[in-house]
């Protein structure tokens, strides 16, 4: 088992991180008061980590303020939605050839600090994919409307079934990939509220996906992009994509060449 | 009454349309975001064929007596109706962000030709 890290006492990076080329994905959307801080915490985890902020057509100025403060900012010309926003995150980590990347939200709800606890399982090996759960633990420090827990556990229980793994946090975007988990979403990546679909698409490729209990702090600024009447269409969405992924034939995706 | 080969004939075809749908989105040629209101649509004009007693009530609602069926043909008009505005709405945002590409692209044309006309003009 890791050791579990003090919360929000910065953890020195893991071992046999030093070797890899390894890059942080920030999506971000009118996140310019919270954009600086991310970034800063990202590079006080781990100095070795290039850090990529994905400004999905901000109206204020989280390209400007990002790219002041150390970050590559890939700027969409107009806003993509999430889902489109992360993939370009992940067409950068692959065609640049990056053998690690993380996951982590603009908005500052993300400790980087425990990301640390995230990367163990792969760079162990034992995991293409990690994602912080926030329902993983025994008590998680996460509060949230309970329409929206209701939702979030829901859509565990169902993605547990059509997995056959259990997944607690199927809405968690604090995530870390090896390459292979890398390779599969710069190829395909669900659209709006992605991380369901997602989850599913990494099972059904027989990709490796491990969970990691975190809590995740209030969020820092903005708001957040679900609101109670989208959520609904979402939910609809979600299910839809679920029930028709089951009649996809999936590839499972070859190993990487080296 | 509805007579009984309009309920077969408008049930199979509704519910063909709703399998036609599914395959679509399963081979990736249509996204569900785009797809739902299409499911809704087939769905609800399957049940309203099958469920032969629901339309006579439904259009006894609104006195139609002498054909039952008009409420399949008035309720499927409405749903195209709300397909067609949903993609007139889809494609006005469609031609808005296609603008604002070929905006960017000449605006990053510029730049690469300014860049190279800066290091001489270097062809690769």
């Amino acid at each position: 088992m890791p050791e579990t890290a003090e919360q929000g006492a910065p953890t020195a990076p893991p071992a046999g991180l030093g070797e890899l080329r390894r890059v942080a994905i920030v999506p971000a959307l009118n996140e310019e008061l919270t954009v600086p801080r991310v970034i800063g915490e990202l590079r006080a985890f781990d100095p070795g980590l290039v850090v990529v902020v994905v400004d999905d057509g901000s109206a204020d100025r989280t390209a400007e303020v990002a790219a002041a403060n150390g970050a590559l900012v890939l700027r969409l010309p107009f806003n993509l939605g999430i889902g489109g926003a992360v993939q370009t995150g992940f067409r950068f980590a692959f065609e640049h050839g990056f053998d690690l990347a993380v996951r982590v939200d603009g908005d500052g709800q993300h400790d980087p600090a425990q990301l640390a606890r995230i990367l163990e399982p792969v760079l162990r090996g034992e995991a293409d994919i990690a994602v912080g759960s926030r329902f993983a633990a025994e008590k998680g420090g996460y509060r949230s409307s309970r329409s929206r827990r209701v939702g979030i556990r829901l859509l565990a229980w169902i993605v547990s079934r059509i997995a056959g793994q259990r997944v607690t946090d199927t809405t968690s975007g604090f995530q870390a990939l090896n390459r292979r988990g890398i390779a599969l979403f710069a190829r395909d990546y669900p659209h709006d509220y992605p991380e369901v679909e997602a989850t599913v698409m990494l099972l059904r490729h027989r990709l490796r996906l491990q969970e990691v209990p975190v809590s995740m702090r209030e969020r820092g600024g903005g708001s957040s992009s679900i609101t109670t009447l989208r959520s609904i269409y979402y939910m609809a969405k979600v299910l839809l994509a679920l029930f028709v992924g089951l009649f996809r034939r999936n590839v499972v995706p070859q190993e990487e060449t080296e | 009454m509805t007579p009984l080969a309009v309920s077969i004939g408008g049930a199979l075809a509704s519910f063909a349309l709703v399998l036609i749908v599914l395959e679509l989105i399963r081979s990736h040629r249509l996204r569900e975001r785009y797809a739902l209101l299409w499911l809704v649509t087939g769905l609800t004009l399957t049940a309203l064929s099958a469920w032969r007693e629901g339309l006579n009530t439904i259009a006894g609602w609104f006195g139609i007596r002498s054909y039952p069926p008009a409420v399949l043909f008035a309720v499927g008009i409405l749903f195209i109706l709300a397909v067609l505005l949903h993609y007139s709405t889809v494609i006005s945002r469609l031609s808005d962000q296609n603008v604002v590409l070929a905006q960017r692209i000449a605006l990053l044309e510029q730049e690469l030709r300014q860049g190279e006309s800066a290091s001489g003009g270097l062809a690769r």
